[in-house]
């Protein structure tokens, strides 16, 4: 026997460098499971600690035809040891899975950034679904980027042959493939990822077996291919002290609600009609009906709103989630609600529009809907979220106000917010303030159109309280008496009333402070909703070139917080970017007199920073 | 014992609001209404555990005057706000007044749900066969041709039959009564107040300003013993001044066909007997052309299943079974947490 030479000791290789955070984009087919891979590539970060945010953009068609360029989906995540506010705009790595994927993200990617490529795909009918003449991995057209081209295709099926897969869904293992080779390269354990496809496909074990042998493999080859130069590390980041988790906006909004309810002791009925991308709330709640929660899925939107305040009506919390067609359809309910004055939560999740528009993309069109959508004058309350986190505090707050007020609260989110996530420090329950709600139960006096004289609010007697039988209706209502009153100056006065009502909510919350900046100066930025990532990194950026600029962001539209007109006074001009054809500006305008400027975008993505830097330094110089 | 003292007996009077009647004088919504009053202080439950829920139309008015709890909510949806009310206090009884349009137009999407749910709420709809508040145009329930302001040549969609469509979306309780019939709407009104489900019951309604005599044709004192079947569970369908003609099953046409009874006719055994459980016998008796056969009436169809609100009701204690009461901490942490 020829004696066994000890193996030489392994230098790590390659070297690790340590570096501050990362853009990386995943692209593929729609049935490539991206989604997945971009979810769990943002698990490993949330668990290394990193500051993050997400954004997955997929096509409306659930399997698109293959190879197509409109079946592309994607998921981009930005991870850092410094604070992120946004998903960053243009990627650092780009893994494209197809050539179709390739063809639309390309021009996203940094210049000289990292290109994942599986070359498995790349062969004469993948290339011509996507438009290619000529294989761009033989021409010279991806010069500019470090290229690593890779038959992920060969190599996965190769990786799970001893586990019994047809050939299909070998296949499909393809994506945890690449996920391993991601997690070599910046220095994630498997171990969680690992967890996951057990709990996944537990049923399975042969899917079981060959995911994991997937993803070792794409580990593995990082390790031995010696094709890389670097493997990275970004360190955890300063973060304040407290117990994190991941959170989605729609997740949010859904534990926000449940929140709501128990804060002020109530059952919460949500009526709601599936639709993208509102559908994932009515999913979460359906989970918690240990909290007293009950879901209708209703036959429509009509029936989902009317359902909701029926529930109010007879003394629960209701609540309507939807969509912009959705809640074109809710609108006459709401106008009953803000009539009868029963409290009411709407969550607008808003998409691109009109119509059936964009399903699946982000807009904030429906913000004019929101405020004047109903016939005659009818005030209700608007508020907005501005991040995935934010998404929870802002339907708590929707909660609070529909029961102080006894009026209808739309909440705004949108497309971004709802499938966009973020680390999320949770809350300690004792630190959530309590909601007071008080049935009226004393017959004394009573009629149902009783108000609090600072609130306005109307008193809330329920069914099956005793001696207070009442009825109300759409009908116009007697101030004194509840009854039905058409007579013309007690209908200006109710109308009045529940103006004033919704007016006064202005006092009750929180004025408008500065996000980024000097509260005056040359410029501000005004934002509202989920642009909030993209204007305040932008603003700062602007600021750390010595820009005169600053940010303010609304959280509450109508009323507007009660400083909003003061604020704008400070500066020399006002800019307010929003992913519509400038909504907020003309109330703004319309309301203080002030000549804001818009700054408009309607392509169903959010802003890129860059493009805020450039508007704000062109306003500024201009 | 002091908590064995009955409680104070309610009277129809108790039922009355202070509200002026709107209705147009001669209206048959008085007598229903009046038949609503009558009968509800029998059901024993407290007027503050009931609520009437209503649509828009002369019809959905209704909840004004009665002393109870109610919700007079938008055109077409009321069986929707009911929905919303009845899961979110079940002990409520739930009654809800409609029209032939805001019920079978408008808000047809949401009677169906409601019968198909079989939500435990009971549905009085007013069929006068004509849009009455907004002032005389045709209806669902309006016959072929019919000439309206709206209609100068005559209608030109077929009328749909409210029972047979309640039959067809799986209603487990199906009833017609007349306006003027007080003896009989009150049998009707009880028997569906007893009923645990959906209990739907089209009341034929006269709308004497815009739509007058429209089921004088079998409602007539003169001929209603001809034109009328009264059914009645068990019992054998016949009608007539002397009960002498009946319906009988046609095994080769699958439909029913008039025979007259006993002497010179068929022996009474020949004589179909209702079956009210069997949705069949609904079916038949609803779609009976007029004036070939007679306009049934009575409890057409009554069948038990569960309930929407019980079933879900039950979801939840077994939820709350299996996971204890919700614990919001633990809720709010879930999926992977890191601490810092
Ligand atoms: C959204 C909406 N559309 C239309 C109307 C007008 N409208 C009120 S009642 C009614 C028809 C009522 O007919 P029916 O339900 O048969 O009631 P009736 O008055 O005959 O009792 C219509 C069209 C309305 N109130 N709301
Ligand atoms: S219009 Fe007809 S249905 Fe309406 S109140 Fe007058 S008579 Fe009755
Ligand atoms: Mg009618």
């Amino acid at each position: 026997m020829e004696p066994v030479s000890p193996s030489p000791p392994v230098a790590e290789h390659p070297s690790r460098e340590v570096i501050r955070g990362a853009v990386v984009r995943f692209a593929g087919d729609s049935g490539d499971g991206m989604q997945v891979t971009g979810d769990q590539f943002t698990a490993a970060a949330a668990l290394a600690r990193n500051d993050l945010a997400t954004f997955p953009d997929f096509p409306a068609e659930i399997r698109a035809p293959a190879g197509t360029t409109y079946g592309v989906s994607g998921f981009q995540v930005h991870f850092s040891s410094q604070d992120v506010f946004t998903p960053g705009d243009a990627p650092d790595v780009l893994v494209a899975m197809n050539p179709a994927a390739l063809k639309t993200n390309l021009k996203d990617l940094k210049k000289g950034g990292l290109l994942i490529l599986n070359s498995g795909t790349f062969n004469a009918t993948n290339l011509k679904k996507a438009g290619y003449e000529v294989n761009p991995l033989e021409d010279n057209s991806l010069d500019g980027y470090t290229v690593l081209s890779i038959d992920i295709t060969k190599l996965t099926v190769t990786s799970v042959k001893d586990t019994g897969l047809s050939n299909k869904e070998a296949h499909r293992c393809k994506n945890f493939w690449t996920l391993g080779l991601m997690f070599w390269i910046y220095s994630r354990p498997l171990e969680p990822t690992l967890k996951w496809i057990e709990s996944k496909f537990g049923k399975r074990s042969d899917l079981v077996a060959a995911n994991i042998a997937a993803l070792k493999a794409g580990h593995a080859y990082g390790e031995t291919a010696e094709v890389f130069q670097h493997r990275y590390e970004v360190p955890a980041a300063p973060v304040e002290k407290g117990e994190y988790r991941n959170i989605g906006g729609n997740t949010a909004t859904a534990l926000g609600l449940v929140a709501g309810a128990q804060l002020a002791g109530l059952p919460l009925v949500l009526g709601a009609y599936p639709i993208t991308p509102a559908s994932d709330v009515l999913h979460e709640l359906s989970k918690h009906k240990q909290f007293g929660v009950t879901t209708i899925q209703a036959e429509d939107e009509i029936a989902a709103v009317c359902a909701a305040l029926g529930a109010s009506y007879a003394g629960n919390l209701g609540v309507t989630s939807t969509s912009g067609p959705g809640m074109a359809l809710k609108m006459e309910g709401i106008g009953l609600a803000l009539s009868v004055e029963l409290p009411l939560v709407i969550i607008d999740i808003q998409r691109g529009g009109p119509s059936t528009g964009l399903p699946t993309k982000t807009e904030q069109a429906d913000l004019l809907q929101a405020v004047y959508g109903r016939n005659s004058e009818g005030p209700v309350c608007v508020i907005a979220a501005s991040t995935p986190g934010n998404c929870f505090d802002m339907a708590i707050e929707a909660v609070r106000l529909a029961l102080k007020y006894m009026t209808p609260v739309i909440l705004l989110t949108d497309g971004y917010l709802a499938n966009g996530a973020e680390p999320w420090r949770i809350p300690r329950v004792e630190d959530l303030p309590k909601i007071d709600v008080k049935f009226r139960t004393d017959p004394a006096g009573f009629h149902p159109f009783l108000r609090d004289p600072e609130t306005l609010a109307r008193n809330w007697a329920i069914p099956g309280t005793p001696e207070l039988m009442h009825r109300i209706g759409g009908l116009e209502k007697d101030y004194n008496s509840g009854h039905i009153s058409y007579a013309p100056d007690n209908h200006e006065r109710m109308v009045k009333v529940r103006a004033a009502k919704i007016a006064g909510i202005a006092n009750d919350i929180p004025p408008l402070t500065m996000e980024v900046g000097e509260d005056s100066g040359k410029l501000l930025v005004l934002g509202w909703g989920s642009t909030y990532g993209s204007i305040r990194e932008a603003v700062q950026r602007c600021r750390d070139r010595g820009l005169s600029v600053s940010h303010a962001h609304l959280r509450y539209i109508n009323p507007f917080p009660s400083n909003l007109g003061e604020v704008m006074k400070r500066f020399d001009r006002v800019l307010v970017p929003e992913l519509n054809l400038g909504q907020l500006v003309k109330i703004v305008r319309s309301t203080f007199l002030v000549p804001a400027e818009s700054f408009a975008k309607v392509q169903g993505q959010p802003f890129k920073i860059s493009e805020l830097e450039d508007k704000i330094r062109q306003v500024l110089e201009s | 014992m002091s908590d064995l003292i009955a409680p104070t007996k309610l009277t129809k009077k108790d039922f009355e609001t202070d509200q002026d009647l709107r209705w147009c004088p001669g209206c048959g919504d008085y007598s229903i209404l009046a038949n609503v009053q009558r009968m509800m202080p029998e059901l024993g439950i407290p007027r503050e555990q009931i609520v009437w829920v209503s649509g828009i139309g002369c019809s959905s008015r209704f909840p004004y005057y009665m002393n109870t709890y109610g919700f007079h909510t938008i055109h077409g949806r009321a069986p929707a706000v009911a929905l919303g009310v009845k899961v979110a206090n079940p002990e409520l009884s739930v009654w809800l007044a409609t029209g032939d349009g805001d019920g079978l137009s408008i808000g047809g999407n949401h009677l169906m749900h409601c019968l198909r749910r079989n939500l435990d709420v009971k549905i009085l709809m007013f069929n006068n066969r004509i849009y009455g508040l907004t002032k005389g145009q045709y209806s669902p329930t309006s016959e072929l041709g019919k000439v309206t302001k709206s209609t100068p040549a005559g209608s030109v969609d077929q009328p749909v039959d409210p029972a047979s469509f309640a039959l067809g979306v799986n209603a487990s309780f199906v009833a017609r009564s007349i306006d003027t019939e007080a003896q009989h709407l009150g049998e009707v009104l009880r028997r569906a107040a007893a009923h645990s489900g959906t209990a739907f019951m089209e009341i034929y309604q006269n709308c004497n300003v815009f739509n007058d005599g429209a089921f004088d044709a079998f409602t007539d004192k003169a001929v209603r013993a001809e034109r009328q079947v009264r059914v009645e569970h068990g019992k054998p369908l016949l009608f007539g001044a002397n009960q002498e003609k009946g319906l009988r099953l046609n095994p080769r046409t699958l439909g029913l066909e008039v025979v007259n009874v006993g002497e010179g006719g068929v022996p009474l055994e020949e004589v179909l007997v209702h079956d009210e459980t069997n949705p069949t016998f609904g079916q038949l008796l609803a779609r009976m052309p007029f004036p070939e056969f007679p306009v049934a009436v009575g409890v057409l169809h009554a069948s038990l299943r569960p309930t929407y609100d019980g079933t879900l009701r039950a979801q939840q204690k077994a939820a709350r079974e299996k996971l204890g009461q919700g614990d919001l901490g633990k809720l709010l942490r879930g999926g992977s947490t890191w601490t810092i």
